[in-house]
């Protein structure tokens, strides 16, 4: 395997403009082929028409039987689906692997839209715990708060919440972005390894504590730093990246985005060997 | 995992008995063993209610002893007994299971005395003793213990309580919740999480005579804040003391009885979405809870870590 530190080409994420630092180690970018990305297809997904739009109301629904409807309906080619009265239920909408219109006209508990790949979801109340965890693409909006745990896990995609987060949010981010208008509890970015995270507001105490990599960028005041998570200069480029993700999410608009802190990992924990885990396994 | 949900209304009264029960029903999945209920009802104000049982529920998945209900009437006049020898005037009594009894009494006295003196009778455990609280706590889920001990009916202005998952202790009803914050009159806590430092906190309480009567750790709470409350301070204070005090992972109520207060400990380890308006205020583990008695669009929020909150009626 090539060393990409020292490979001068530009990728082809590079070369689109997705990000420019120099990546050290092995990471989701040389395994990611993103010509191949838009022609893949999992088993079991739909073609849908954004255009064929339906209401579903669940109030009388658990779970399980909403998500079978909700697949139910993409089967039949609605690509607009609107959920009426969530009332707080759990694992709404989880695990939806094609296009997407899917709105929530309420709120949702906890695992709310998790494990997805693609849809565009926006929910008009606040989410439990673990929104959106494992995303791996797509655009998830909260317009009201978020629980602990937003965003665990995620891989790719946009998250946007409008109010506040509770604690833990990005626990375990691998890539993508999260978005907070509003201010975010303790341990903030805990052992995130990649993508990036903005807090308009302030955040708790051990902001981005045992980090390995990524950025976060916060608007307002900072608890404490967690351990070996360090303050780093703002760049140009990191304000007008900002600045085009906080227009995407449509807030923030009169935001004084170079005032922000940046905090990234002093990698003195640093405990990735330069192996994944199944090239590992080949090694042994 | 246990579930947690309370209640205030500001200055009104509601059917809180309905209201909570509501609440702990959606968190059943969350505490299927036993079910508590701390209500602050409508009575007089003049008189002292005390709950108290003489014998545990030996219903399925109980991991009480089971006794021949003879038993149950030895101890209950026996505690008779010690009522009159005390000085308590004992107004109304009210037989609710065969192990558990409500009694309306007129006492003046101290009331740390009057419950030691009564808990020295074998397998006697005073529920509650306050003004306004009427502590109900037995095995089954919210519905089961409403319907056996007729909550139904109860009005009042606030109410906490829990849906329990047993893990630090049995399943019966001594290590059930809420807790009475012993020697306070309608003092109740509840509470949701693990207490790492309760074999220290309660060797050290119980040299200052504080009284344990089971081994669930959350039975700590409601001991450190009455302690706390003993030496002058209130319960704000009490609340906030406890955050560095207990060690563990928690999220808790508490209620008197013109209050109710919230805390989460400093790593927000406990989940907690708390809905505020002008004349309710609702909490709870999971917002399905809030949302049993709200059907309509509100604007809950999660708590952040450290937080200590209390509401008056």
């Amino acid at each position: 395997m090539a060393n990409i530190k020292t490979n001068e080409n530009k990728t082809k994420a590079q070369s689109m403009g997705l990000h420019s630092e120099v990546l050290t180690g092995k990471t989701q970018q040389k395994f990611f082929n993103p010509d191949e990305a838009e022609n893949f297809y999992y088993w079991g997904t739909y073609d849908v028409d954004f255009n064929k739009r339906i209401d579903l109301d669940v109030n009388d629904l658990d779970c399980k039987e909403a998500n079978k409807k909700i697949d139910e309906l993409m089967s039949q080619g609605y690509g607009t689906i609107v959920i009426k009265n969530p009332q707080g239920k759990h694992s709404l909408g989880v695990g939806v692997l094609n296009k997407l219109n899917l709105i929530f006209e309420g709120s949702l508990g906890y695992f709310g839209v998790g494990s997805i790949d693609g849809p565009t979801v926006r929910i008009n109340g606040r989410v439990g715990w673990s929104c959106a965890e494992n995303m791996m693409a797509g655009k998830v909006v909260i317009e009201k708060n978020a629980g602990s745990c937003f965003g665990a896990a995620v891989r790719g995609g946009d998250l946007i919440c409008k109010g506040s987060v509770g604690a833990r949010t990005g626990i375990d981010q691998k890539g993508g972005t999260i978005i907070v208008g509003g201010d975010a509890g303790a341990f903030t970015g805990f052992m995130m390894q990649r993508g990036r995270i903005i807090i308009l507001g302030n955040v708790g105490i051990n902001l981005g504590d045992s980090m390995y990599d990524g950025t976060i960028y916060v608007g307002g005041k900072i608890g404490s730093f967690g351990s070996d998570a360090i303050e780093s200069p703002m760049t140009k480029s990191d304000v007008d990246w900002i600045k085009r993700k906080l227009k995407v999410a449509e807030i923030g608009e009169d935001f004084d985005i170079s005032k922000m802190t940046k905090v990234v990992a002093g990698k003195k924990l640093w405990n990735y060997d330069a192996l994944e885990p199944t090239e590992k396994k080949g090694a042994i | 995992m246990c579930g947690i949900a309370g209640l205030i209304h500001r200055g009104k009264s509601s059917n809180v008995g309905n209201e909570l029960q509501a609440m702990l029903q959606a968190l059943k999945h969350r505490g299927p063993d036993s079910t508590g209920y701390a209500l602050y009802a409508d009575n007089d104000g003049q008189n002292f209610i005390m709950r108290f049982k003489v014998g545990e529920n030996v219903g399925e998945g109980s991991s009480s002893i089971n006794e021949d209900e003879s038993v149950y009437d030895k101890r209950k006049d026996l505690v008779d007994q010690m009522l009159k020898s005390l000085g308590a005037k004992v107004l109304k009594e009210e037989k609710l299971t065969p192990y558990s009894y409500r009694y309306e009494m007129q006492y003046d006295e101290d009331l740390m005395d009057f419950s030691k003196k009564i808990e020295s009778i074998e397998s006697v455990e005073i529920l509650s003793i306050g003004k306004s609280l009427e502590l109900i706590k037995d095995l089954g889920d919210a519905q089961e213990v409403l319907d056996r001990y007729d909550l139904g009916k109860v009005r009042g202005t606030h109410a906490i309580g829990h849906a329990r998952m047993a893990t630090e202790s049995g399943v019966d009803i001594k290590s059930a919740h809420p807790f009475w914050g012993y020697p306070f009159s309608d003092v109740s806590v509840v509470h949701n999480g693990q207490l790492t430092n309760y074999w220290n906190n309660r060797r050290m309480l119980e040299n200052k005579g504080m009284r344990f009567m089971s081994e669930c750790d959350s039975e700590l709470i409601a001991v450190y804040l009455a302690e706390k409350m003993r030496n002058g301070a209130t319960l704000e204070e009490g609340m906030k003391d406890s955050l560095s005090g207990l060690d563990g992972v928690f999220t808790y109520f508490v209620a008197t009885k013109d209050s109710l207060g919230m805390a989460k400990d400093t790593m927000a380890a406990k989940p907690l979405v708390l809905y505020e308006s002008d004349d309710l205020v609702a909490m709870g583990s999971e917002e399905i809870a809030i949302r049993s008695i709200l059907p309509h669009e509100i604007d809950t929020y999660d708590p952040f870590d450290g937080e200590v909150k209390v509401w008056q009626i």
